[in-house]
């Protein structure tokens, strides 16, 4: 089975993340680049599923250069190749354009499984994966909290606010996994070594036939128009427990009306 | 006025949610609201739509949306989209409303726009959204530049504000292609949530973190919860460790809640956790730490033990219910 994995790197939330002035778009310069944390459990699903099922793992990532650096520890976990779509043009892509640029890719790549995040932390859309599904025409199998594969067949639990539905399509098929699905594991050093010999290989969007007046800012389909950092709230009343300290947390909210 | 495609959502029980008016609430500043509502209720739905201003509602009674997850319901908007050409459309910004969102965009080439706090007019008319970032500590004012504006809104940060029409019902000719039937649902298992409201809707969310100690400790949390009328939460200490089910977990990779009241008890308030309940109205704190990030955000915290202070605290509200 060809396994195709969309992994995104985003600036390490451990930090407080910023925004250009001028383009107001995601300031990925100033913090470190992380392995999206939620992709983490898609690697994990789609290593799972070859281990199972047989097949090849390529990990799919859209993003500047320094996205090779988390390409690397995606292949250092077990994948075996990796495609990197880097183009100047890409930069402050909205989830419109990405989804159009990824879909090309997996185009030409081919797949039988892609298998998403189901929200990267910085964009923290969630839409990507089933624009994917719109544009390729394939069964969208997305927020899963387990999968199974039986032949041609996929089967997720797609979890909700309430609980859970069974969904089912047949491959070709765009899933995407939740957190907590699976315990993504560690590169082991031998897997960090082979990591370095593994192919990635560069996509400009020439090579996809992508119209770059379709991407990036130049492209963008929403727009920030302004931003600001959101007024400090207020200085709170902070009270230490002396005993009375249940009583005096009513008293607040009783002069609040919430009681 | 051009139209505005407001997609409705039902409880279980076949009711408006509420999240349904706030959208409603919202479409009134940019045209004329019409509802999209999907499977059977229209006509007994009508009265509530028309008193929070809805002027239309289109009925498309088909089991196609509850037998094939998303695709049928953004199919159903890019054709009424297509028909009425409205100035924007307007869906809830839960997971499954992003999707649609996500999949409406691409079939009619719009800007979407999603964890929108709130949707005004701009000078030109067109959609204004507001986003919280970063976890709540930058706000961005956003805009769609192509096609028609599809903007996901999160439930409970507007407040829904009546304001009676009469909502005249339009049955739609609706069914869905075979690509939109792609994946189907085979079965469907809800979990036991018993009388509480659900976490993203809810006026009161309650939250214990690993202060609480145990599956045990964290029944304190319930207690509280349940004398205040409120939705539990939990931070992903508590997930992870199983004391709590994940889907009640609140911050970055859990639910987005922006209640009136949010208390955080047993909670450090990592930039994480901040991210998924910064928005929230009024934010009190019980934490053992003086130094907790939590108390930084907090209208109110108390500095103490949880397994004293919540006792007392659920005394005198019980106390004071008289
Ligand atoms: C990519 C990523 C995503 C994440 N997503 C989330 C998320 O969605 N949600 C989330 O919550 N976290 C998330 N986290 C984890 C987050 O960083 C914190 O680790 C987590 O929020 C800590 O939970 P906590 O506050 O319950 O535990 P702790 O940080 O351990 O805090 C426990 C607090 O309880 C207090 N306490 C202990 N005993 C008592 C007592 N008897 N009485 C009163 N107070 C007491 C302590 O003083 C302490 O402040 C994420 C982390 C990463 C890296
Ligand atoms: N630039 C990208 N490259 C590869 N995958 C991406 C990219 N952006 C988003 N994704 C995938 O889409 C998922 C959802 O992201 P989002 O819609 O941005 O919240 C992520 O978890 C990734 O799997």
């Amino acid at each position: 089975m060809n396994i195709v994995v969309c992994m995104k790197q985003v600036p390490d939330t451990e930090l407080e993340r910023k925004l250009v002035p001028g383009s107001n778009t995601v300031d990925r310069a100033s913090a470190d680049g992380v392995i999206n944390y939620i992709d983490e459990f898609a690697i994990e699903e789609g290593l799972k599923i070859a281990e199972a099922h047989g097949g090849e793992v390529t990990i799919l990532s859209m993003g500047p250069a320094r996205a090779a650096e988390s390409i690397r520890k995606a292949l250092s976990m077990g994948a075996d190749k990796a495609v990197h779509v880097l183009d100047d043009g890409l930069a402050g892509s909205d989830a419109l354009a990405t989804s159009a640029v990824l879909a090309a890719a997996l185009g030409q790549v081919g797949f039988d499984l892609v298998i998403f995040g189901s929200e990267s932390t910085d964009a923290r859309t969630g839409l990507v994966p089933a624009m994917v599904a719109e544009r390729l025409g394939v069964p969208q199998l997305t927020l899963a909290s387990k999968v199974d594969i039986a032949g041609s067949s996929v089967t997720v639990r797609r979890v909700s606010d309430d609980g859970y539905a069974v969904v089912t399509g047949s491959l070709p098929a765009v899933v995407s996994v939740v957190e907590k699905i699976n315990e993504p594991r560690y590169p082991t050093f031998k897997g960090i070594m082979a990591a370095k010999k593994k192919p990635v290989r560069v996509l400009a969007l020439t090579d996809l036939g992508v119209d770059a007046g379709s991407v990036g800012l130049a492209g963008a389909a929403s727009w920030v128009e302004e931003f600001a950092a959101r007024p400090p709230r207020q200085a709170g009343v902070i009270v230490t427990d002396e005993g009375d300290g249940g009583a005096k947390a009513a008293g607040f909210l009783a002069g609040r009306k919430f009681i | 006025m051009a139209e505005v495609l407001v997609l409705a959502e039902r409880t279980a029980g076949g009711e408006v949610k509420k999240v349904t008016l706030e959208l409603l609430t919202a479409a009134r500043r940019l045209g004329s609201p019409s509802v999209v509502w999907t499977g059977p209720g229209a006509e007994a739905a009508a009265g509530r739509l028309g008193e929070y201003g809805a002027e239309k509602v289109y009925a498309a009674d088909s089991a196609d949306f509850g037998d094939y997850p998303v695709a049928p319901a953004a199919e159903l908007l890019a054709q009424l989209v297509g028909q009425v050409s409205p100035a924007a459309v307007l869906v809830a910004g839960t997971t499954e409303g992003k999707e649609i969102a996500g999949r409406l965009a691409v079939k009619t080439g719009s800007g979407v726009l999603t964890d929108a706090v709130d949707v005004t007019a701009g000078p030109d008319g067109k959609p204004v959204a507001e986003q919280p970032n970063f976890g709540g500590s930058v706000t961005v004012r956003s805009t769609v530049r192509a096609g028609t504006p599809v903007i996901a809104v999160r439930p409970n940060a507007i407040t829904a504000e009546p304001s009676p029409a009469t909502a005249a019902v339009e049955a739609v000719a609706f069914t869905a292609s075979d690509a939109a039937k792609a994946a189907k649902v085979t079965d469907r298992v809800v979990a036991e949530k018993g009388a509480r409201p659900e976490l993203t809707e809810a006026q009161v969310v309650v939250s214990g973190g690993r202060g609480t100690g145990s599956a045990d400790g964290f029944k304190v949390i319930e207690e509280l919860a349940d004398c205040l009328g409120a939705a539990v939460g939990a931070s992903r200490a508590v997930t992870d460790a199983g004391w709590y089910p994940h889907q009640f977990q609140v911050g970055q990779t859990g639910k987005t809640v922006s209640p009136q009241l949010y208390v955080a008890v047993g909670i450090s308030g990592a930039i994480q956790h901040r991210a998924g309940m910064q928005t929230s109205k009024t934010i009190m704190a019980i934490n053992k730490d003086p130094e907790a990030p939590i108390f930084e955000i907090a209208d109110y915290g108390v500095v103490g033990d949880l397994f004293t202070v919540v006792p007392q605290l659920i005394d005198e509200i019980t106390k004071h219910k008289g």
